[in-house]
């Protein structure tokens, strides 16, 4: 693939001898990579759009269980007849949330967009390795939504056994309406999504490894490319274990196998399984599940490096202990997937290893979490909005991730497993995390996306409101957690025990809801901003990276010229030159990567 | 009190859009700058904004732990005081870093935020800085672990011996059964398959261990006796989460999965404790005021329970059984009124 890309990376004339392409060849079957990343974008938004209304549904029944809404007629039609929600359809709103939150919106929405977005422009490449591959990955990955949405007009109700799918809940449609029909939906379009994103990720590994520019050596390569390389190298290792189980669980389900079935009496009947366990298939699920969390989380926290290390003006602190925590992640997560089964019934002495596991990946995670802060120490903050989520990012990473603690360790998960205590664990650590870092991923690139700035004060007011919020949900919910209240539950009035937690849960709804609410500014400031925005310059946030040298109005091949060769790393922000009498460049406070050397500079290696 | 909520929430939210209004003014008009790139007034009101969020969130941690932590169930068995100390360790711990951390990050945000004819430090790496922020977690973290590791195996590794009562929990959509092992103390053989009419969870009528087996609705436990629960499930995967007793362990269709523990509290000792007295009257007040509920649902009175702690259908929301701990006495005295799996199947 490189011999073929190469000669072409340095072809002068490459654009011209093109013919105009076609709205279609545009605009739907687009091979190019900037345009496949605004589809992801845009398809992520939308189902980042849906998911998020399906928690207010959520918020609503937790809040005030016992009244009646019409919003869930007008909503939910059949499931919330006379304004009453059924318990089914809870569950399946849980299962689709969680499903669409993670699956959809922050791993094909965040690293779709951005891997697509910045591989080629910051590794100096003309386009992806094979442009019609990522055409593919696009497209399987929308019809994949397609088929998960479309599975809420399923006559028994979509899936609803949770987004782990656990059988044999899963497996049975005796068991619970959504795991017919609705079921088999959510199998299709996880297949296809898995197919999707091996596509996406061979594409972005091979593209990494391969096209590379001039000088851009893996030590010269912005923290975002090596997230995402390392991103896609987990995602190829553990989405097939994700295939693997949802193809055993189809054939326990339409073939009458019993890979995770036996001995079960339902609806009267004995069932014929026998000796399979569902315990195999939560091996399966959290081997892909746990790397999962890191899939979401370590695009986010490559895009925050660069936007961090751009807007304090100063250097990334620790480059190559930040690759190193990278890749001490990516090899740590994949053995603690365990923690989530400490009480699923497996041999205890299983729990102490992934117990320790588990802790040792606390430590790459802190040092990151200290290299951001110091990154902030002694700077010149820039504070864009880009810049604000980021901070932001660093804050809900450190608050989500301490309580990781508590959930890592065997013992104490006994009695906190499966409560809101984990709910609000994992929605600060990975999901307001990622939020955050997608956020401030559209704010910085959105320039390079579509030409235009968005509206930095609409963007302040949506960071504050939506700081605010996200912890008013999460923070307080740690305690109802450790109060006890169970997760998936439809309301907690059958125990007279909970109703003195009432008012926190109506607390944490009305925070979820103005939460909610301030997406709308970030809803009206895209729309309006790449129609109305005001015109980009071309490097707007002064930064070093490639993309920022490439011209504002896209075109096939990125650069019109010759690519630009790199000479040093990217975080070469208030560098002094020799005599420490100004910046290396005269008056400027940045080098960009293409920059030579100075006279008498010395390259910073490490 | 929920009204309170919202107001204070309302004025929360009331300070941050006047805030922001401000920042509206205070930005917009005076440079006409559209770049939509922070400037210098930008930097200013945003870096201070860190301040007042900092404040804002350390008053929230304050608040949820002063009036939140209270909903903590109280313990009730022998491993339960054990699991709280290493819980509140591990909380004291990560609430010192979580304060510490924070505070550095708002804080630099603020001391930090951009100014014209600032320069920022070129401070790429430091070794001896990333050295000790590595080894300290290490070492605290390992001292975590061990610690864990030992309650761990010790809550885990449940012998039996001549005084453990063996219980079998049961689980189905949507309920559970208790079965003790009667006189012989051994629990006869079961299977989905033998389930039939009154024999609901499918006891061997052959097999002479099951006779006495006896099976209840309500589980009731003698207190200072160790118990070694078996569980079972008859269709899909449920949870038996004991929050008083910080125990869980998930019923797994096809096997056999057990947890053990001692409770040391009785039911009437925990209802008339200081914190169950004020919280049940608390709880009491609440339904009195509850019109949604009827006149013979007003009064609670504590009792423990366990509840289904892992989603097992439509009604996974309301699977409970109730758990009576009592003396030795009350114990053999309730035991011995219950009918015997045996006497069950004469019947028919
Ligand atoms: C305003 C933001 C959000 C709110 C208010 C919210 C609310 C909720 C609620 C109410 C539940 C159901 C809890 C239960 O009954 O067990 C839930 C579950 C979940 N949420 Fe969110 N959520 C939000 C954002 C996110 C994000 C960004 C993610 C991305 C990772 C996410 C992932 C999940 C997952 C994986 C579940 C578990 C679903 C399951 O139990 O099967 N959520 N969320
Ligand atoms: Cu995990
Ligand atoms: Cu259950």
């Amino acid at each position: 693939m490189s011999v073929a890309a190469q000669p072409l990376a340095n072809d002068h004339a490459h654009e011209e001898g093109h013919h105009e392409p076609t709205f279609i060849e545009k605009y739907i079957f687009s091979t190019d990579h900037k345009m496949i990343a605004k589809q992801y974008l845009i398809s992520g938004l939308i189902m980042g759009f849906i998911g998020i209304a399906m928690s207010m549904l959520m918020r609503l029944q937790l809040a005030w269980p016992n009244e009646t809404f019409w919003i869930y007629e007008v909503l939910l039609g059949r499931f919330g007849e006379d304004g009453v929600m059924d318990p089914s359809i809870y569950l399946a709103l849980s299962t689709i949330h969680g499903t669409i939150m993670i699956f959809y919106v922050l791993t094909a929405g965040l690293s779709g967009t951005f891997s697509n977005l910045l591989i080629p422009l910051q590794i100096g490449a003309r386009d992806m390795a094979s442009g019609f591959m990522n055409m593919l990955s696009f497209w399987l990955f929308f019809i994949s939504c397609v088929v998960i949405v479309s599975s809420f007009f399923v006559e028994a109700g979509p899936a609803s056994a949770g987004w782990t799918v656990y059988p044999p809940l899963s497996a049975l449609p005796q068991a619970i309406g959504g795991s017919g029909l609705g079921m088999t939906l959510w199998l299709v379009a996880i297949t296809i999504f898995v197919a999707s994103s091996l596509l996406g990720s061979l594409n972005y590994i091979v593209t990494v490894l391969n096209l590379r520019t001039q000088g851009m050596t893996m030590t010269r390569l912005p923290l975002t490319i090596w997230a995402f390389f390392v991103t896609a190298i987990i995602g190829v290792v553990s989405f097939p274990v994700l295939l693997a189980a949802g193809l055993l669980l189809l054939m326990d389900r339409s073939f009458g196998t019993s890979f995770f079935l036996s001995d079960i009496y339902i609806q009267g009947e004995v069932l014929s399984y026998q000796g399979g366990s569902p315990v195999l298939y939560e091996h399966l699920f959290w081997f892909l599940g746990h790397p999962e969390v890191y899939i979401v989380l370590l695009p986010a926290l490559g895009i925050t490096s660069e936007i961090i290390a751009t807007n304090s003006r100063k250097p990334i602190f620790g480059y190559r202990a930040m690759i190193a925590s990278i890749l001490a992640i990516a090899f740590l997560s994949t053995v603690v997937w365990g923690h989530h089964m400490f009480v699923s019934g497996m041999n205890p002495f299983l729990g102490s290893v992934f117990t320790f596991t588990t802790l040792l990946i606390a430590i790459p995670s802190a040092v990151k979490a200290f290299n951001y802060i110091t990154t902030l120490w002694k700077g010149n903050l820039q504070l864009n909005p880009g810049m604000l989520f980021s901070i932001g990012l660093v804050s809900t990473f450190i608050t989500g991730g301490l309580t990781g603690i508590i959930l890592g360790d065997s013992t104490l998960d006994i009695n906190v497993h499966d409560t809101y205590f984990v709910i609000a664990h994992f929605h600060l650590v990975m999901g307001i995390s990622a939020l955050y870092g997608l956020f401030a991923g559209i704010y910085h690139w959105f320039p390079k996306m579509f030409g235009r700035m968005m509206n930095k004060n609409l963007g302040y007011v949506h960071f504050w409101i939506t700081a605010v919020g996200a912890y008013g949900i999460f923070f307080p919910m740690h305690f109802i957690g450790m109060a006890g209240l169970p997760r998936r539950y439809y309301k907690f009035t059958e125990f007279p025990y909970f109703d003195d937690l009432a008012n926190t849960n109506i607390l944490i709804s009305v925070f979820a809801f103005i939460t909610a609410g301030a997406q709308l500014f970030f809803v009206y400031n895209f729309i309006s901003s790449i129609f109305y925005g005001k015109r980009a310059e071309q490097n707007p946030w002064k930064s070093n990276t490639l993309e920022w040298t490439t011209p504002v109005k896209h075109i096939h091949g990125n650069w019109p010229g010759e690519i630009p060769q790199v000479h040093r790393w990217s975080y070469d922000y208030s560098k002094l030159n020799k005599e420490e009498t100004d910046y290396v460049i005269a008056g400027q406070d940045f080098v960009p990567q293409n920059v030579p050397l100075q006279e008498h500079e010395e390259e910073m290696d490490d | 009190m929920t009204a309170l909520l919202i107001i204070i929430v309302a004025a929360l939210l009331g300070i941050t859009i006047w805030q922001i209004s401000k920042i509206f003014k205070l930005s917009q008009p005076i440079e006409s700058d559209d770049s939509q790139i922070a400037t210098n007034k930008d930097n200013e009101n945003q870096g201070k904004l860190f301040l007042v969020f900092i404040v804002f969130f350390y008053g929230l941690m304050l608040y949820s732990f002063w009036s939140l932590s209270k909903f903590y169930a109280p313990a009730a068995s022998d491993h339960a005081e054990d699991y709280d100390q290493l819980f509140f360790i591990s909380v004291a711990l990560i609430m010192f870093v979580q304060v510490i951390t924070q505070f550095m990050l708002h804080w630099f945000a603020f001391k930090y935020r951009g100014q014209k004819g600032r320069k920022a430090i070129f401070y790429a790496d430091n070794d001896k800085l990333e050295f000790i922020w590595t080894i300290i977690p290490v070492i605290t973290l390992s001292a975590l672990i061990i610690y864990g590791l030992f309650s761990w195996s010790e809550i885990m590794n449940v012998e039996e011996t001549d005084e453990t009562l063996v219980v079998e929990i049961y689980a189905y959509q949507f309920a559970w059964r208790a079965r003790y092992s009667g006189e012989d103390r051994t629990l006869g053989e079961a299977n989905v398959r033998f389930i039939e009419g009154i024999n609901q969870l499918g006891v061997s009528e052959t097999d002479p261990y099951a006779k006495d087996d006896i099976i209840t609705t309500v589980l009731h436990l003698p207190v200072d006796r160790p118990v070694l629960f078996k569980f079972r499930s008859q269709d899909v995967l449920h949870s038996a989460y004991f929050p008083f007793f910080r125990s869980q362990m998930n019923v797994v269709p096809g096997m056999t999965t057990q947890f053990g523990f001692t409770p040391t509290t009785t039911s009437k000792e925990i209802r008339n404790s200081d914190y169950m007295v004020d919280k049940v009257r608390n709880i009491n007040e609440i339904r009195e005021n509850n019109d949604n509920l009827g006149p013979d649902e007003k009064s609670y009175e504590f009792e423990y329970y366990l509840l289904c702690n892992k989603i097992c259908g439509v009604s996974h929301y309301n699977m409970q059984m109730k758990i009576v701990v009592e003396t030795e006495e009350e114990y053999q005295k309730w035991i011995s009124e219950q009918q015997t799996f045996g006497e069950l199947t004469a019947q028919n």
